[in-house]
């Protein structure tokens, strides 16, 4: 192997890192405020790219259809809620009001802006925050339907509904999107040659934007007093509780960053990969083990985690490609029995 | 008719439905429900009785089936080799992964076994030898005596003779000294280990046991379908596996089959109708599982068994499981018993305990000593330290400093087991009982160590006078303690101070020479008051020493000989009950001070 070949994998590894490095702290962060593990993770990156393929290619972002259905979902459980508390206390109108217009008139207000524009022709950047504005709202609903009535539920059945849910949005994806799957235009067709490496655009503009959202949550965590909110849920939640920070809030809030940090995963790695409605499961478990690394706990340790996985990976691919994946998923083992060795025993009690 | 013959007869059934005019299609689906009920019935000993998630399960029936495929069908061995080579590989494979993760908490299992699963369906559809995607073909049928076993009909039997096998070792298993170590594993470490249970041994244990079980189902589908290929065994397959014990009733023995049974049903139903309704585009049947799923984890967290069994409880209410024998059984008297120490002779020497936890010290320079038939009160105002120096004295926690010995031997820095096994019993402030499960059950949990039959002994059930006797020794125990009337209630429908009181007899079940109490009296009523107090008076007498951490005054003065005062992680006076009601210090700490 010679150097030139060495610093493409090397860039190869970086790239793909700081893809999982998104996806790890979307898990991490989940994790630790909802202990929810959070396997539909990786739809949202086929949710995200293939939205934003769609509106490249003109064509309407079906995704709005679950959309649409989540929502209607959404507000006749929360009606549901009120009516069944009718007897204890009047009908909280404003609440319900609210609910209405989140989950059934703001699908519709977006259904009709895809309807009245022609998104093919609208600068990348209204694209991908169209996108957003379709993909991050979902991942709220879905907390809403399937995890807040479970919030206080153990970590093992919350893991069996996230499987649930994963399976169902796995067969609506197909469903809503087809088999194929889609390609995204490129961010940017520059290159650079520096000696024998040559340095693709693209690449920079992974790694640049997965840093600089790294950036935006350290500041937000450290600075916004609703980061902080989020931060002490994560270490205490009974504590939180009595504070004053509805959990309920900090899950939906952890699942809108989480469904908002794997829409952009899938809509970054969109213009090097054709991505399908399920291919974003294997992406996202490959954060997870990223995230393992740091005992779905720690936020530099996932990061590191990220670039482990994704050099082993890009090298892996060039020594013996077909095992590629075994190689990456094998890395559990010895990374569990690591952290087996390394953590202090703490005993968890009716976990 | 009792409940468990009826189980078994319905079980029997299922062996006259092949001779049944049906069509061949039912046949094959019974097939698969009894291959996949094996793999369920393994979930349920792991997840739903020993509390630990695995996704992986598909990659285990993987490696059993490829390992008789390449055997038999490749290497042209017997395929009756291919059943051990291939319990040996999940076995193996198994007791690695369990024994990197069982240290870790609960849920980095289920991660590794999802990674697990997908690494081995990649590495089957990779491997030149075991034929890539297109798997291996041409795998001989088994065969028996010259009778050949290809027919789907014969292999029906074959499958659910191997079901009704692991049924009944499964059950044996748990109605066992191990089996209660098993059920006892759900409720986290610190209860199982201070009852003896080697957590980290048991938990590997149904680990490799579910796995072997897996690996049989492999086996049986390998000569069932005459070839493999990786699909079958990938995550959603595993993750299906788990669908069906949740369904079923993920700690019901029985769920496993009615599990397995409708949702290979509905599955199959599922697949002809979908399509009809939205088109052949779309896995419909995946989007039905798992909102189905979300919504019995919803409204019906306990799976379809215990609602069946809920209604047949109605007409015949089930008889307990496990009973006492009636009278002491064979050998009862012969089992080992500590010899007891003369009274007054020195039991317990804390010398200069400490505990730091960072910069904090919690318990600072600790002294006391406690004598055989000594009844001793730790007390102390909220934050004293007296819970971390109970902690250091039954080894949940490890002392920063000092020396503890129990009749002359260090223990300080030893582990709860090893620290019961030298004659220490203990009870819990906030009560550690299995609910759902008999006081008599609960009790016999605390002879964990005066037992010694494995597993294998236990699931093939030749430890039944073992068994006996310490179930008897359970009993007297219960009987000891007053609480004969109550054997085979549940025992978390027991008032808090009998369960206080079930905590206790458990711990006599070890045969200690000390017993530590911690907060025995708090939440307790006056009259449970005066009967715990009694039951105290009465150990006593019998030469126990007993060491007591409380808060209620009253209940300490009237029952020890000495009590110990902690403030601020030291001691603040020692001496007897009356002297240090009056002690000047005592009295600043608990009503504060006259500045």
């Amino acid at each position: 192997m010679d150097f030139g070949i060495f610093a493409v994998l090397a860039q190869d590894g970086v790239t793909n890192a700081a893809v999982y490095a998104l996806l790890a702290m979307a898990l991490v962060l989940v994790f630790s405020v909802t202990r929810i593990i959070f396997l539909p993770q990786g739809e949202f990156i086929g949710f995200g790219a293939l939205t934003l393929a769609a509106l490249q290619g003109g064509q309407f972002p079906r995704l709005l259809w679950l959309l649409i259905g989540v929502g209607v979902l959404c507000f006749a459980v929360d009606l549901l809620a009120a009516l069944r508390q009718r007897r204890y206390k009047p009908l909280p109108r404003r609440q319900l009001l609210w609910s209405a217009g989140e989950n059934l008139f703001y699908p519709l207000l977006l259904w009709a802006l895809a309807q009245s524009f022609d998104w093919s022709a609208v600068p990348m950047l209204g694209q991908i925050l169209f996108t957003l504005a379709v993909t991050v709202p979902l991942g709220v609903m879905l907390y809403r339907v399937a995890f807040q009535p479970l919030a206080e539920a153990s970590v093992l059945v919350l893991l069996i509904v996230a499987v649930g849910v994963h399976f169902a949005l796995i067969g609506l994806g197909l469903f809503i999107f087809g088999p194929e799957g889609s390609t995204t235009q490129a961010f940017t067709d520059w290159s650079a040659e520096f000696g024998a490496l040559l340095m693709s655009g693209q690449s920079l503009v992974v790694i640049a934007v997965a840093a600089g959202l790294i950036a935006a949550l350290y500041l937000f965590f450290e600075r916004t007093l609703f980061g902080k909110a989020l931060r002490a849920t994560a270490v205490n939640r009974r504590g939180a509780q009595l504070v004053g920070i509805g959990t309920a809030q900090a899950g939906r809030m952890a699942f809108a960053l989480a469904a908002a940090l794997g829409s952009l995963a899938g809509i970054l790695i969109g213009p090097l990969n054709t991505v399908g409605y399920d291919s974003g499961f294997i992406v996202a478990l490959k954060g997870f083990v990223a995230a393992i690394v740091g005992g779905l706990a720690s936020y530099p340790l996932a990061a590191a985690g990220a670039l482990l996985v994704g050099l082993l990976e890009s090298y892996a691919s060039f020594w013996a490609s077909a095992y590629k994946e075994v190689i990456v998923f094998t890395l559990i083992i010895p990374l569990l029995a690591w952290r087996s060795l390394a953590s202090v025993h703490t005993d968890e009690e009716g976990a | 008719m009792n409940t468990r013959r009826l189980q078994w007869l319905l079980f029997a059934w299922f062996f006259v439905f092949p001779f049944l005019p049906l069509p061949p299609y039912w046949i094959t689906i019974g097939n698969y429900i009894g291959l996949y009920a094996i793999v369920a019935l393994g979930l349920v000993l792991l997840t739903g009785i020993g509390g630990l998630t695995s996704f992986g399960q598909a990659a285990f029936v993987g490696l059993g089936a490829y390992t008789t495929a390449y055997l038999s069908g490749v290497l042209g061995v017997s395929p009756w080799l291919g059943l051990p080579a291939g319990l040996l590989v999940s076995g193996l494979s198994a007791a690695l992964i369990g024994s990197v993760t069982v240290r870790l908490s609960g849920h980095f299992l289920p991660l590794a076994t999802i990674a697990w699963g997908l690494s081995l369906y990649y590495l089957f559809g990779t491997l030149e030898f075991l034929g890539k995607y297109d798997g291996l073909s041409g795998i001989p049928p088994l065969a028996l005596f010259g009778l050949d076993l290809s027919a789907p009909e014969a292999m029906y039997g074959l499958i659910w003779l191997c079901l009704g096998g692991c049924l009944w070792l499964v059950l044996n298993l748990l109605d066992s000294r191990s089996g209660r170590a098993i059920r006892a594993l759900a409720s986290g470490r610190t209860m199982p280990e201070a009852m003896g249970v080697d957590t980290a041994q048991y938990k590997i244990l149904i680990f490799v046991l579910a796995a072997l079980m897996a690996s049989l189902s492999g086996w049986l589908y390998a000569h069932l379908q005459r070839s493999v290929s990786a699909t079958p065994f990938g995550l959603n397959m595993g993750i299906e596996y788990l669908f069906m014990a949740v369904v079923g009733g993920i700690g019901q023995v029985w769920g496993a089959i009615l599990g397995a049974a409708v949702m290979t049903g509905l599955k199959s139903q599922l697949q002809d109708w979908l399509p009809r309704l939205f088109g052949s585009q779309g896995n419909f049947e995946l989007v039905v599982f798992g909102v189905m799923i979300v919504l019995l984890l919803l409204w019906a967290r306990q799976g379809l068994w215990p609602w069946l069994a809920g209604a047949w409880a109605r007409w015949q209410p089930p008889a307990p499981l496990p009973l006492a024998p009636a009278s002491a059984p064979a050998g009862y008297a012969g089992l080992a018993r500590r010899s007891k120490p003369a009274p007054g002779s020195l039991l317990l020497d804390v010398d200069a305990a400490r505990k730091a936890f960072g910069g904090l010290l919690a318990v600072k320079d600790m002294s006391f000593a406690l004598r055989a038939g000594d009844v001793v009160g730790l007390i102390g105002p909220n934050g004293a330290g007296k819970s971390t120096m109970f902690n250091l004295l039954s080894g949940v926690l490890p002392p920063s400093g000092g020396a503890i010995r129990f009749c002359g031997e260090r223990i300080d820095g030893l582990g709860a087991r090893r620290i019961m096994e030298l004659g220490i019993g203990r009870s819990f402030q906030h009560v550690h009982l299995l609910a759902q499960r008999s006081v008599l059950e609960n009790v016999a949990l605390g002879a964990h160590r005066r037992g010694h039959a494995g597993p294998l002994a236990a699931a093939l059930h030749l430890e039944r006078h073992e068994e006996a006797r310490l179930l008897h020794l359970a009993a007297e125990q219960i009987r000891r303690c007053g609480l004969a009337e109550h054997m085979y209630t549940p025992a978390g429908s027991l008032a808090l101070g009998q369960q206080r009181i079930v905590e206790i007899a458990r711990a006599l079940c070890s045969d200690p020479l000390l017993l530590l109490l911690d907060e025995p009296a708090a939440g307790l009523r006056l009259q449970e008051k005066q009967a715990l107090a009694g039951l105290i008076r009465q150990l006593k007498a019998e030469g126990m020493a007993v060491l007591l951490v409380e808060h209620d005054m009253d209940f300490v003065m009237d029952l020890t000989d000495r009590l110990v005062v902690m403030e601020f992680g030291s001691k603040l006076a020692e001496g007897l009950p009356e002297v240090v009601r009056n002690d000047a210090a005592v009295l600043a700490a608990y009503l504060g001070g006259i500045e």
